[in-house]
């Protein structure tokens, strides 16, 4: 026992501490990314015109309905081959993996922004031009307040998933949590202890997530906006 | 504008909403400081006349004149600026409901008024003061009872400074109990001298204070005049007709 928990502290804590870092450094801006991603798509696919509504569900399904494997696979290895305008983009692993992860993200958050857009009683779109605001402005300043609140609890379980997900940036080489815990299992062949302790990493990750949400939850929540609410 | 000429002029509007014509041909001028009643059935158009006079749905046919100046339906930036002049009552309030009873009174002053905060929420309180609810300034619509929601809605249509005020059967989502203290803002409105339009089946109440009532069938006008004038004694007048069913359903008591 005390072998294994020297092991632990000595090779794998430390190791892991640096993924952590990395994975953390995915997560926060491809969360954000894909937050502000989906606002705009799930807003355009309401209220858009004709066109950008057409084309923000196209990039939904899109991204909905390939591997996110896939996906990333694009990005790092397709991309650099895809001549744009004369130019190469080429993206690092970690900026390859927060493109991917962030238009994935946005896409799934987009869903719940539209669905909160919908729950939201079109009478207040019509007070508010009744009261001289502009057609943008109605939505930015009346519904899209509204609909945020009823979509957060799904935007989080989004944001819980895209933790998760994140692990697979370790396929294109990113050394983060899941890349540098499966370094120390071939190295040392203890592959129950490590991946056991990742586990644990990711545990505390999604923990630490869910408590920052409810609290955000906390923060914007109004009566009659009761996010325990199934709507 | 010249004594004559009346705030409101609404010329031979129609309107054709899902195929059907849902407004046929009704004009009305309002002068300023008067109250129009519109009467008539469900369906008859008046929610559809009262949205087209702040081209909320921009009328097919005919004109609008708000003092002596046509609207131009073209122009955004004109439809914007007409309807900060034209306040508007809903059934169901629609109040935001985000907001505190203070941010909703407050929010279109300071975004479509551009005014400051502190100068938007003296100007907010004023009309909480005016309607009664300045002890509820803090309370957010689900908070609020209907009546209370209606007064807010009141108070955020009167903060605009508008011209004239648009009713759409302000008390008719409301409990029994709850519509007195809505109607009496409205009394006290009238006899300030806003100039409004009202939609509603509260006939006995208006007919103290409407300089006439108009009575809606099926898109068109079919009866206008004087509630003394319609509702008199021995006339037989649609309007009569049409109040005599609503007290039945009610138990209203049209004197
Ligand atoms: N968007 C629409 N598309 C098609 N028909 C509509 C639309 N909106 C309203 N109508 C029809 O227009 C007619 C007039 O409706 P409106 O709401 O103006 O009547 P109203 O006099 O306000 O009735 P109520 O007393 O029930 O409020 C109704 O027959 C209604 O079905
Ligand atoms: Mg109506």
């Amino acid at each position: 026992m005390n072998e294994f928990f020297d092991f632990i502290m000595a090779r794998v804590v430390p190791a892991l501490n640096t993924g952590l870092w990395v994975s953390v450094q995915i997560i926060v801006p491809a969360a954000l990314l894909g937050v502000a991603i989906g606002v705009t798509a799930g807003t355009l696919r309401v209220y858009g015109a004709k066109p950008l509504a057409k084309a923000m569900n196209f990039y939904v399904s899109l991204f909905r309905g390939t591997p996110l494997v896939v996906q990333l696979y694009f990005w790092y290895f397709a991309l650099p081959y895809i001549s744009i305008g004369g130019f190469n983009i080429v993206l690092s692993p970690m900026m390859a993996s927060i493109v991917a992860f962030a238009l994935c993200s946005g896409a799934y958050q987009s869903e719940y922004i539209r669905g909160g857009l919908l729950s939201i009683k079109k009478g207040q779109l019509t007070a508010a031009q009744a009261l001289g605001f502009t057609p943008v402005r109605s939505v930015v300043s009346i519904v899209l307040p509204q609909a945020f609140r009823r979509a957060l609890p799904g935007c989080g379980n989004e944001i819980i998933y895209l933790i998760k997900y994140s692990s697979l940036a370790s396929i294109i080489t990113v050394n983060e949590l899941t890349g540098v815990g499966r370094g120390i299992a071939k190295a040392t062949w203890k592959n129950t202890e490590v991946f056991m302790v990742v586990g644990v990493y990711y545990l505390i990750l999604v923990t630490v997530a869910s408590f920052i949400l409810k609290q955000l939850e906390n923060r914007l929540c109004i009566p009659g906006f009761d996010s325990n609410r199934s709507s | 504008m010249t004594a004559q000429t009346p705030l409101l002029r609404v010329e031979n509007i129609v309107k054709h909403l899902g195929g059907h014509r849902i407004l046929d041909d009704v004009s009305l001028n309002v002068p300023k400081g008067r109250l129009k009643v519109l009467i008539g059935p469900s369906g008859a158009g008046k929610s559809t006349f009262l949205q087209c006079v702040n081209f909320l749905l921009p009328p097919d046919e005919g004109k609008i004149f708000l003092e002596g100046r046509e609207i131009n339906g073209a122009s955004k930036k004109e439809l914007l600026g007409l309807r900060q002049h034209v306040g508007m009552i809903f059934q169901d309030f629609n109040l935001f409901d985000h907001l505190t009873a203070l941010e909703n009174v407050r929010i279109a002053l300071i975004k479509v008024k551009r005014m400051q905060k502190r100068e938007a929420t003296e100007r907010a309180m004023d009309e909480l003061q005016r309607v009664g609810l300045v002890d509820k300034a803090g309370l957010y619509p689900a908070q609020l009872s209907g009546g209370q929601k209606q007064r807010v809605s009141v108070a955020r249509a009167l903060a605009m400074d508008p011209k004239l005020l648009l009713l759409d059967e302000p008390t008719s989502a409301l409990d029994p109990e709850l519509i007195g203290e809505v109607l009496a803002v409205i009394r006290e409105l009238a006899k300030a001298g806003m100039t409004m339009i009202m939609a509603t089946h509260q006939i006995s109440f208006s007919a103290s204070l409407a300089d006439e009532f108009v009575f809606m069938e099926q898109g068109r006008i079919v009866e206008r005049g004087a509630p003394s004038e319609l509702l008199g004694k021995g006339r037989a007048s649609r309007t009569q007709a049409f109040c005599a069913k609503l007290n039945e359903l009610t138990g209203e008591n049209a004197e």
